[in-house]
Formats: structure tokens, sequence, C-alpha cells
């Protein structure tokens, strides 16, 4: 032994001593980042405190920071996640289905997957250009001095649809869709793969087209999963600014898309809901933006501050729905 | 009919035959539905490439003209000044967008890179399965706040009780409201969730044997995480580390609330800087004429902004393929 115990024994628990510290290290950087999430919750909540009540929830923006509310924003995101699930949901789920039960590994699918992995870094600004040029101006396609308005005349009622479409919801929502279909696509298809194929080849086994096979077997099996990236991509969605605001959401509006303010409304004119894709609206991010920006400090720090815990509020409501979906199939699915 | 036996059960057989026709062909046109979903993806990103460069760099319509048709490449990248606003002198130089967007990105991978990375090896190497669990899906909501929740806390949070409170009273330096430290702040914030969750799959994927080899050498938890397990997960880091780089050069919002919109080629933390997405946002909210030039260097800057990203992307893929190290 050339060297004594007692230097072995310190240098050995000095060795201790650097591994202790630096768990500590590790440790203190995940506390402190949930210590942040703990601030950035407590001081909005704090700042909102007594400016959140029904008449917020149910009355327009207004000049006065006591009267102001969020309805013409809620209504928006609402509907706009409506419609970017009507859009980017089948969309979505078909293409999953397309590149992993039908398509043979070639270069155009492969060609698929390496874009899709790289559009889904593109920023969301750029899908607000995108959809600005596309949907809202139509590149300039129909630049006449009138308005285009293509109608469409179903039997009960006459469909308007004014083109380029212009700051409408359906050009929000087709541009969040264009933005949230990569992660819709790719979530989706980690949970058509977790499907084991046994079950694909007995369906087929029994004679069922792929189809079928698709359609009865493997669908239900990878609803769960593709249930909760779903609805984990719309709550990305609905969180949102910048693409919208290139897209033109208002920045104060006073009346909800189509002007439905309950479900009565739905029942009584069931036509405004022909109306609603096509109508001027705004949304909760960008109500919160435009109040952010407010000079007011009452705007600024407490009106904002209750818009955005409003819409954490409906953020949390979503991925709650998609934990507990995934939590209450997860556990009866046994393979 | 010539055949001499007719089948005893032709109409029978017929509709068999009609519904197996059927039967394939809805089968094929589902199948063609669904790949034109898939294709939707690519033309996707044909679109925003022609969009981009149909305005920036090359006009396809006689009538219209690109901006780089306008203002040379060579301005736009040398110039120092960005002035699209003033009528009398403008000048499209991209080097104060660029400095703001490197400045804060730089501030946003200082905060975020370290203290994600940290986050990921206590995860993979120290926490018991049960406070993983809790602490994942916890640090996943950092990751899902929207990001006009972050500029609003650097506004009023960050800037007045963090910065000026350090900064200002105890340092002597001057912070402004808007300023570009808060801003990357946030955005450091904001990428701490995808760096320690990225680099923690790689971290749990390193094999298990390559760690008891290390213990069994002497080695304490410190020397097996940061001799062994992390040079083993290097690809995986760096590549998640460009990520999320990638995703603090292209995030918006919080950059637009909490660094102003002041163009400036100053490098200090503590003043209002303009980033090239906040101007994007700035000139698209703003009553910019269509069609204009300072309308037009949107799509330039985007481009730029795209370009940049997009290079980010790939680094990260090829890293991830080049220096990926296979344990059988």
């Amino acid at each position: 032994m050339s060297q004594p115990p007692t230097e072995f024994s310190s240098r050995i628990s000095s060795r201790h001593r650097t591994s202790k510290l630096f768990e500590l290290f590790c440790l203190g950087a995940v506390l402190l980042a949930l210590s942040v999430l703990c601030v950035l919750l407590i001081s909005v909540i704090y700042q909102s405190w007594g400016w959140i009540d029904v008449d917020f929830l149910t009355n327009h923006h207004s000049r006065k920071p006591e009267d102001a509310g969020i309805k013409a924003a809620l209504w928006g995101s609402l509907w706009l996640i409506i419609l970017t699930g009507f859009f980017s949901i089948p969309i979505g789920v078909g293409a999953a289905l397309y590149l992993e039960e039908y398509s043979r590994k070639n270069r155009l699918t492969t060609f698929i997957q390496v874009n899709l992995a790289n559009l889904a870094g593109v920023p969301s600004i750029v899908y607000g250009i995108l959809g600005l040029t596309v949907f809202a101006r139509m590149f300039d396609m129909f630049s006449g001095e009138e308005q285009t308005v293509l109608t469409l005349s179903l039997i009960v009622t006459n469909l308007s649809i004014p083109l380029p479409f212009g700051p409408t919801l359906i050009t929000g929502a087709m541009t969040l869709s264009l933005l949230i279909l990569p992660v819709v696509i790719i979530s989706s298809q980690e949970s058509l793969r977790s499907v084991p194929p046994s079950l694909r080849h007995a369906s087929l086994a029994l004679g069922a087209t792929e189809w079928q096979t698709i359609r009865s077997q493997v669908l239900p099996a990878a609803l769960p999963g593709i249930s909760t990236g779903v609805i984990l991509s719309l709550s990305r969605a609905i969180g949102e600014t910048a693409p919208l605001l290139m897209v033109g959401a208002a920045s104060f509006i006073t009346s909800t898309p189509g002007g439905i303010d309950g479900l009565g409304d739905i029942v009584t004119n069931p036509g405004s809901l022909l109306e609603v894709p096509f109508s001027k609206y705004t949304c909760m991010p960008m109500q919160i933006y435009n109040w952010v920006k407010f000079a007011k400090i009452e705007f600024q720090e407490y009106v904002a501050s209750a818009g955005i815990v409003v819409l954490l509020g409906v953020l949390l409501l979503m991925n709650a729905t998609a934990v507990y979906i995934r939590v209450r199939f997860q556990n009866k699915i046994q393979w | 009919m010539s055949s001499a036996i007719p089948p005893p059960s032709q109409p029978n057989d017929r509709s068999l035959e009609f519904r197996r026709t059927w039967t394939r062909t809805r089968e094929q046109l589902i199948k063609f539905t669904l790949l034109l979903c898939a294709l939707l993806s690519i033309l996707t990103t044909v679109g925003i490439l022609y969009v981009l460069l149909s305005n920036a760099v090359y006009s396809p319509n006689k009538n219209t003209t690109a901006f780089f048709q306008e203002v040379s490449a060579w301005d736009f990248l040398t110039d120092t000044q960005w002035t699209p606003q003033y009528e009398q002198d403008r000048h499209f130089g991209i080097l104060p967008l660029l400095i703001g967007t490197l400045k804060i990105t730089g501030i946003a991978a200082i905060i975020g890179l370290p203290i994600g990375l940290a986050g990921a090896v206590y995860l993979s190497e120290y926490a018991a399965p049960r406070t993983r669990n809790t602490i994942k899906p916890t640090l996943e909501i950092l990751a899902g706040i929207p990001t006009v929740v972050y500029g609003y806390f650097a506004l009023i949070f960050i800037t007045p009780y963090i910065l000026r409170p350090i900064f200002s009273d105890l340092l002597g330096f001057e912070v402004k409201i808007f300023n570009a430290a808060s801003a990357g702040i946030v955005v450091g914030i904001m990428i701490i969730p995808m760096v320690s969750s990225l680099s923690e799959d790689v971290l749990r994927s390193v094999p298990r044997s390559l760690r008891e080899a290390g213990y069994a050498l002497g080695g304490t938890r410190f020397d097996v995480s940061t001799k062994i397990v992390v040079p083993a997960a290097l690809s995986g880091i760096i590549a998640s580390f460009l990520l999320a780089i990638s995703r603090a050069i292209g995030e918006t919002m919080a950059v637009t609330i909490a660094a102003g919109l002041y163009t400036s080629t100053s490098l200090s933390p503590f003043e209002p800087s303009q980033t090239m997405t906040a101007y994007i946002v700035n000139v698209s909210s703003g009553d910019t004429p269509v069609g204009s030039i300072e309308y037009k260097s949107l799509y330039a800057v985007a481009f730029t902004l795209f370009l940049a990203t997009l290079a980010m992307n790939i680094l990260s893929q090829w890293v991830l393929k080049r220096f990926r190290e296979v344990y059988q």
C-alpha cells in the first residue's frame, strides 16, 4: 500500500461530499423550476384577487377596468378550439393512420416523417404568416373593389362565405390546425404503434379488410392515447397568441361569434351557427395581450391577471380531462 | 349467354361479385384519402417556403416585387441600422434584430440549459421512481403555460421584484421597464421542461451495465453521472439543447411583451431590445399598408427566422444521428 489509510479515508469522504453536493445541486435545479411555477401561479392569482367574478365572465371589454370582462374572448376561444379540432383531428389521425397502417417504408414516407419533425420545430409566428397570406388574404387573388362573397344556398338558409376569409374565425382555426397538425400526427402515431400487431393479425385472419381492422380493432384500442394527444395539442392551440395576432384576431370586440351567447341562441336561431366561422372574433390570450399593453395600470396588472386565471383554468380543465382519459382507459386495456 | 349450363345461383354470385369490387374500391378510396391527409404536411412545408420566398426573395408575379428585389441582400446583412419606419432614411440591416434575438436566446440558454440538464440528471440518476412520477408531470405544466402569461410574469414580477432590487438598487445598473434580461429569464424558464424531459429520456436509455461498471470501480454517484452517463448520452443532450435554442429563437409573445419594441444594437441586457419575432408582431399589428416595403420586410425577417430555426433543428437531428452511441 503506497498510501496511508488516513489519507485514503479523507479522500473518499471528500469524494462522497462532492457527490452529495452534486445531488443537492441537481435537486436545487428541480426545486428552482418548481418554485418558479409556484411563484408564477401565486402572483397571478394574488393580482387577480377580487377582480374575477361572474361579471368578469359575462361582460365584454369596457374602458372602465371595473366593468371589463372576457366574454367575447371566452366564446371566441371556445369556437376556435371546436373549429380547430374539427379540422385537425380527422386530418391528423388520418395521416397517422396512413403512415402507421398503410405505408411501406419508402422514400416518400421517410420524407414525410422527416418533414413532420421539422414542421413541429417551425416557430408559431411563421405559421401566422402562412395563415395571413394563404387564408386571410388568399394571395390577394380577390383584391377587387368589392368583397367577393360566395353564396351557397342550403335548403333552409344561405351560407355566405367571404373571399378571402379575412380576419375571421375560420382563418384562425385553419392556421392553428396547421400549427398543431405535426404534433397531433406524431402523438397519434405513437399510440397506434403501441397497439400490438397480434390484434391486427387476428382481425385480418378472420377475413376483415384493412379498413375494417383499423376501424373496429386498431382505432378503438388506440383511442385513449390519441385523444390524450389531441387534447394536449388543442390546449397548446388555445394558448397560442402570435399566429392569431398575425391573422388578425380583433383587439377589442364586443360581440360573440355569430351572436351566440348561450345554448338557447343555438336552439332559437340555428342559422347563426353557420355565421360563426365567418365572424370576427377575439380569443383569451389575445385579449390578455391587449390588456397587458394598456397604459392604465388597472388593466395591465389586475384585469390582465384575471384573464390569465380564466385562461389557466380552462387549460387546467383540458389537461385534467386528458389525464383522466389516460388513467381511466390505461388500466382497462391489458394485452 | 353462351355458356351451356348456367350457374345455379347466378344473381347471388353477381351481387357477391359487386360487393367484392365495391369493398376493394372502398379500401383503395380510404387509403387514398388517408394518403392525402399525410401529404398535407408536405403541402404545408411547400406553402411556408412559397409564401416566404415569393414575398422575400423573388416574386413570380410581374406586378409585385419581393423584398430582396428592392433591398439588396448585402445591405440586409451588413447594414447596422433597422429603420423601416423612417420614410426619408430607411435602413434594412438585420443586425439589430439579430442582436436582440441572440441576446435573449443567450440569456435563456444560460438559465435554461444548465437547470434543465441538472434537473434531468436528478430525475434519471437520483430520484426514486415515485418522486420522478410526480415531478415530471409538474415540470411539464411549465411547458403548458401560454407564452403570453410568461410575458406578463416578466413584466409584472421579474423586472420589478427580481431584477430591479438586485441590479438596480444593489449594483447600480439602470434597469429599464422593458428589458432583454427579463424576457431572457422567462424564455429560459420556458425551455427547462423541454431540456429536462428530452435529456432525461436519453440519460435513462444509457444501459444499466455501464453504471454498474462505474460503481464496481468505486465511483460515487457524482463520478458515474458526470463521467459515464452524461458523456454516453451526450449526443441526445446536445440535440435537446439545440431544440431548446431553436424554441427560444422562435419565441414570440413573452419577448414582445417583456423586451419592448425598441430596436437597438446595445449589448446591455437591461436595455429594451427588439427581436425578429417581436418585429414581425409589431408590423402586423400596426397599420402598415399592404405592399409597402415595410410590410415586405416582415417576410424577409420571417425568412431569416425560419432559416435559423430550421438550421438548429436539422443540426439537432444530425448530431443525434451522427454521434449516437449504440449499445447492445
